[in-house]
């Protein structure tokens, strides 16, 4: 195992442009280079031997991929913020509080210090903590490569299990949270088998909107239920024109164990899933209403 | 790949191929085989070490990433020969088995660099990513409250000894402007200190 850590080659470049020109050179060849972050995902899989051998494109050292950025369409959040730095960020608290949370229920202390909020995109596992919340944010997620950039909305980033639109040749860049709209409240909750370190059975975030009493806009997101994160537009539109009441809750909770189809695996049932994610819906309003 | 970094305060170059683990470069390169290696895959924190001033999982981070890098281990810990008020504090069973305690003790040593007098619930939030078998957390968490306890007594044994030089010099001499200046900057230290008393 470590033999073979031993031979894996890694390409480092001085900044953003040469690295993303020698991201897009390799894509071309045979051994397309393996963007790397903080590789809290990355060396899970090379410690278990999981991998074949690759070359790997060093990211960390990128300052021009860091930085919280206040900007007229929203903040902008660049691919190497670490859980650690989002979770105590000031701008993220005030205006994504639901980032701020799910940052903190990531891993641990040692996992945040180093994962990153790219790295969690990239490795696309439907389980990712921070990707119900970019959902249910209307996230935009900025690809590089060396001739062009371009945004993609978070909802169509994902084709299926672990697969998106980033092509070989792109790094993420940054991901765009619109501000949110006034009156809107945000929620997010994990339920894994313990409270650190645990891999989610189910995870959820919502934001749910409100003008003069009835709810105006609501996004409802879950992962670990499906082969990707998902939207659960059934859920949503049973909100929508509603006011936050518990029939209000208890008929979106009614239409979400509809329209998810969660699996049995190593985490938990579907059985028990199901029933997990409805009373998530439910809990959300109920804070809304708080 | 050369690799220019400090350890335990000791500038170090070390030759390694780049993807190797810093667990493995620390112990079996450096030979500072006090991290350990529990699981290999970032779960349990026994090969925890501050990275810059923050824990990390050695097992996951490439030894490239250790470039110019400021590295402290569980050997960092005591300075000659003399254990810190952590360790000592975990001799009275904080330890058992002790696989787990050099994770242990660099996570709790991160924790009490940023807060000097951490309540329960961040203590043990703070040690949620380390793994123990033996002790049940409650004597580690009793052991991180022990040291953060002592490091402020030592603090406040330094502080009247320190007014009392200063109130010599203003006999002497009539310095005072230094001396307010010193005192406004333990108020935060106070302040914290009495927080933790109302816990």
């Amino acid at each position: 195992m470590r033999a073979a850590l031993s031979r894996l080659r890694v390409v480092r470049e001085p900044n953003l442009a040469m690295t993303a020109r020698a991201l897009e050179e390799s894509a071309e060849g045979p051994r397309p280079l393996v963007p790397m972050a903080g590789g809290t995902d990355l060396f899970v899989y090379l410690n278990a031997g999981a991998l074949p051998e690759q070359d790997y494109l060093d990211l960390w050292h990128l300052d021009e991929l860091r930085g919280v950025i206040d900007t007229p369409g929203g903040v902008r959040i660049h691919a190497l913020e670490t859980f650690a730095n989002l979770r105590r960020d000031p701008l993220v608290k005030r205006r994504y509080p639901a980032l701020a949370e799910a940052s903190s229920w990531v891993g641990a202390r040692q996992i945040q210090n180093r994962a990153t909020i790219a790295g969690n995109i990239a490795n696309g596992s439907p389980a990712g903590d921070s990707l119900p919340v970019l959902l249910a944010l209307d996230a935009r997620i900025r690809l590089v490569r060396f001739s062009a950039p371009r945004d993609v909305g978070f909802d169509t980033f994902y084709t299926g299990y672990r697969t998106s639109v980033r092509h070989p040749s792109e790094l993420i860049h940054s991901i765009l949270l619109p501000w949110p709209l006034p009156g809107t409240r945000q929620y997010f909750r994990k339920v894994g088998t313990r409270l650190a370190q645990a891999i989610s059975k189910v995870v959820i975030a919502t934001t749910i909107t409100v003008q003069k009493g009835r709810v105006t806009r609501a996004r409802i997101a879950l992962g670990s239920v499906a082969a990707t994160v998902v939207r659960v537009p059934s859920a949503e539109d049973a909100l929508l024109g509603e006011k936050l009441t518990p029939a209000a809750a208890s008929e979106a909770a009614r239409r979400l164990r509809e329209s998810i189809h969660p699996i049995d695996d190593i985490r938990s049932t579907a059985a028990h899933r199901l029933r997990v994610a409805g009373r998530l819906v439910e809990l959300a309003v109920a804070d809304a209403l708080r | 790949m050369k690799i220019r970094c400090r350890v335990n305060g000791v500038s170090r170059e070390v030759e390694t191929p780049p993807m190797v683990r810093l667990l493995d470069m620390l112990r079996e390169t450096l030979r500072l085989t006090g991290t350990k290696e529990g699981c290999g895959e970032g779960e349990c924190g026994a090969c925890t070490v501050l990275l810059n001033g923050q824990p990390v999982n050695s097992c996951l981070v490439p030894a490239c990433h250790a470039e110019g890098a400021s590295i402290v281990t569980v050997e960092g810990l005591s300075k000659r020969g003399k254990l810190s008020p952590l360790q000592e504090a975990f001799l009275h069973g904080g330890a058992q088995c002790g696989i787990c305690t050099p994770g242990m003790l660099m996570a709790a040593q991160a924790l009490l660099q940023e807060n000097g007098a951490p309540k329960e619930a961040v203590i043990r939030e703070a040690l949620a990513g380390n793994l123990c078998r033996c002790t049940g957390y409650v004597k580690i968490v009793e052991a991180v409250r022990e040291a953060a306890k002592v490091t402020r007594a030592a603090a406040a044994a330094k502080k009247p000894a320190r007014k009392k030089k200063a109130a010599g010099k203003e006999k002497a001499g009539g310095k005072q402007k230094p001396a307010m200046k010193k005192a406004a900057r333990k108020k935060p230290a106070t302040s914290r200190g009495k927080r933790a008393r109302r816990a």
